[in-house]
């Protein structure tokens, strides 16, 4: 046991003896930084950067027109691109462009030398509103044609076609007919009117006969009848509504309409 | 308080009464010569009621005196005490015999009046009525009630006079003082053998939205209500005879078309218009199922006879001439209609399968829309006679005689007259004040009242 000890205990002097002679060992201080490093050499001087020309003509376009970017790129280049969906182009070259709206283009050019741009703007105006679209040329000029149809008037409670009735209606008939043939998808309404003094549902039958006296006139002159429509309005839609004859007269009437 | 707590007192006598109602009726009416003049004072209403007794002293005066069948006596010419209930009147003292005095002076000791606490106070004059309409409202439990009494005033005592001792419930405001005045006059009325118009209605044409649509308003004019909207002409209604149908006229689909609405709910009933450049001027059968109209089928125009929706439709006249505005009569065995088939549109009258036609108005005029009475035997209609073409006037025809009276006399245009269900009240349009408006009168062509006033406003259907 002792002898255990005795060992343990020379053991611990020889580390403890280690220990102090290392502990007297000083660490030297840093080193001073390093002398600052000697300036590179100076770099071979650079080629020119690519030199470009690049406009757009006309530089001003309407709206639907196009105008052409003409460009020249010089010096060492490596790769010419435009953007805006361009790309890749030589170096020398043009492009008709269309823009929807105004837009700058620039154009790369890389070289040795380094990269140059240079921009293009094609400023698009919108066009003058357009004339609002015509109506369907055939429905006005049928509007315009029958307005010049000449109404057929009447005596009071009656629907025979009076001398200046067959007159006028005569003339219609053609009138009626080339329309007719102008417009072969149209109708024609044949409106009866009444003036106010009889009663209004007896006005409602005179409308409907007057109407129907008119186009049986017609169509005995050829107007095809299964393009003409009758419509009784009675006393409902007078032209005129003062209480007198003259007035009256003017509301007792077959008119012409275009059909619905 | 002690008006109400008397508002269930005679109720029991209120239903004797009515089992005892026919025989009043014929007291009621025994030995008049003219109309019985009946005394109206204007009735109190106790608390929340009063505010609402203008509006029923009104409605109570305007029933009575708009029937026809009563002199009113003006309340200027009243007793001054108005009693609100039977124990409100007092006998007058037994008459004594006079104390003689040596000075003759007897007056002032025997009063001859009771100031109106006397029945025969009013029948005194300067009232002299018949009859004294009487009584009072108050509020109960949230209702507005009427204790209405009717007297005969030639009767000794209240009880021994009295024809009608009834209650009448309503809503706590105007409308309910309308609806227990209304309901009061139509008893009154109906005593004396009349029909009271309260709950019936008037169709009819305003184009007071810009376009000509159907509408429809109560009696007075109250109530006015859109019925169709179609933005186009619509007009000529006709009333089927039981109030929940209308039948009118419309260029909605361009050309002039029928249609048949139920009313309540308002909905289209689909009606199918044969083929023709004009199917128009609908009116019911009696029976209310079918529909009497003018078409331009086969020519203009010819009056034909279809079910409600317009199916199994058969022609019941030619086309020679414009027929138009067929009426099939209250009886359903005849039609009146309008027709040029010999000159200027007049009446003629036809059986139901169109033989013996005949002409009703004379020939000379002209003559239109032609309405029958509800007995059937008489018709209304307007007419252009002694006047210049288009200046119609309301006349009224017997139809079997062809006697016929006039009831407007030229204050502007009359037409489209229609009767009331009473047989005593027509509507109709006129244009004496202006623009065409829809008016009423009675059937001797008094009392016209106007029932509309926003745009123009015709073709009056009166019906339930």
């Amino acid at each position: 046991m002792f002898e255990k000890r005795k060992y343990f205990v020379i053991g611990l002097a020889v580390v403890l003896a280690m220990f102090a002679a290392g502990c007297k060992k000083k660490v030297p201080p840093p080193p001073p930084p390093p002398a600052p490093a000697p300036a590179p050499p100076a770099p071979a001087p650079k080629p020119p950067a690519p030199s470009i020309s690049f406009s757009a003509e006309p530089t001003s376009i309407q709206r639907g027109q196009s105008s052409t970017l003409r460009w020249q790129v010089s010096g060492d280049v490596t790769s010419v691109s435009i953007d805006n969906g361009i790309g890749t182009v030589q170096n020398t070259g043009n492009r008709r462009v269309t823009p929807a709206d105004s837009a700058t283009y620039t154009l790369t050019a890389t070289g040795a030398g380094g990269t140059s741009t240079a921009a293009a703007t094609v400023n698009v105006s919108a066009p003058p509103p357009p004339p609002p679209p015509p109506a369907p040329a055939p429905q006005s000029t049928l509007d315009q044609r029958l307005a010049d149809v000449q109404d057929a008037y009447f005596d009071y409670d009656k629907s025979d076609i009076r001398p200046d009735a067959r007159d006028a209606l005569t003339r219609d008939a053609s009138a009626l007919k080339s329309i007719l043939g102008d417009f072969p998808n149209a109708s024609i309404v044949i409106e009866g009117h009444c003036d106010e003094r009889g009663s209004a549902e007896y006005n409602l039958g005179l409308g409907d006969r007057r109407a129907t006296a008119a186009k049986d006139f017609l169509v005995g002159l050829g107007v095809p009848g299964d393009r003409l429509k009758t419509i009784s309005y009675g006393k409902e839609r007078p032209q005129c509504t003062e209480s007198n004859e003259s007035c009256w007269q003017k509301n007792r009437r077959a008119h012409f309409a275009p059909g619905q | 308080m002690k008006k109400l707590i008397c508002i269930g007192v005679p109720v029991a006598g209120a239903l004797f009464l009515l089992t005892a109602q026919q025989d009043r009726t014929q007291l009621f009416l025994k030995g008049q010569a003219g109309p019985p003049k009946i005394a109206a004072p204007d009735f109190q209403g106790s608390g929340d009621a009063q505010k609402y007794m203008a509006a029923f002293n009104q409605t109570l005066w305007s029933d009575l005196e708009g029937c026809g069948r009563f002199d009113l006596v003006p309340k200027t010419s009243l007793p001054r005490f108005i009693p609100q209930q039977p124990s409100d009147f007092q006998m007058p003292p037994p008459a004594q015999p006079q104390p003689t005095s040596r000075k003759g002076r007897t007056e002032l000791s025997a009063p001859q009046t009771g100031g109106g606490r006397w029945m025969k106070d009013w029948s005194a004059p300067p009232a002299q009525a018949d009859y004294l309409a009487y009584g009072y409202t108050g509020v109960s439990n949230g209702v507005l009630v009427l204790q209405g009494w009717l007297v005969d005033l030639a009767k000794d005592t209240p009880a021994a006079g009295q024809l009608i001792g009834k209650r009448y419930l309503g809503t706590v405001d105007e409308a309910g003082a309308r609806k227990v005045a209304h309901e009061f006059a139509a008893d009154i009325i109906a005593l004396s053998g009349g029909t009271s118009l309260f709950g019936t209605h008037i169709y009819f044409t305003s184009n007071r939205t810009g376009h000509k649509e159907i509408w429809a308003m109560d009696f007075d004019g109250k109530n006015q209500r859109q019925i169709t909207h179609f933005n186009s002409i619509t007009q000529y209604p006709s009333l089927s005879p039981d109030g929940t149908k209308i039948a009118f006229t419309s260029w909605v689909h361009v050309q002039p078309a029928i249609f048949v609405f139920s009313v309540d709910p308002v909905r289209d009933l689909r009606f199918y218009n044969q083929t023709a450049s004009v199917n128009g001027t609908p009116s019911f059968t009696p029976d209310g199922k079918q529909i009497i109209y003018m078409s331009a089928a086969g020519g203009c125009c010819g009056i034909f006879i279809a079910n409600l929706d317009g199916r199994g439709f058969r022609r019941i006249s030619s086309s020679a001439s414009i027929d138009t505005e067929p009426k099939v009569s209250p009886k359903g065995n005849d039609i009146v209609f309008v027709s040029g088939r010999s000159g200027p549109q007049q009446i003629y009258r036809m059986n139901m399968d169109g033989a013996d036609m005949e002409r009703l108005t004379p020939g000379n005029g002209e003559a239109s829309n032609p309405s029958w009475h509800p007995n059937g035997l008489m018709i209304a209609f307007a007419w252009t006679q002694g006047y210049a073409t288009g200046n119609f006037n309301i006349f009224t025809m017997d139809v079997a005689t062809r006697k016929y009276d006039q009831l407007t006399h030229s204050e502007g245009r009359n037409e489209n007259p229609s009767w009331a269900p009473d047989g005593a009240h027509l509507a109709f349009s006129s244009t004496r004040s202006g623009g065409k408006q829809i008016w009423t009168m009675l059937a001797n062509g008094t009392q016209p009242q106007r029932l509309t006033s926003v745009g123009i406003n015709e073709n009056p259907v009166w019906g339930k």
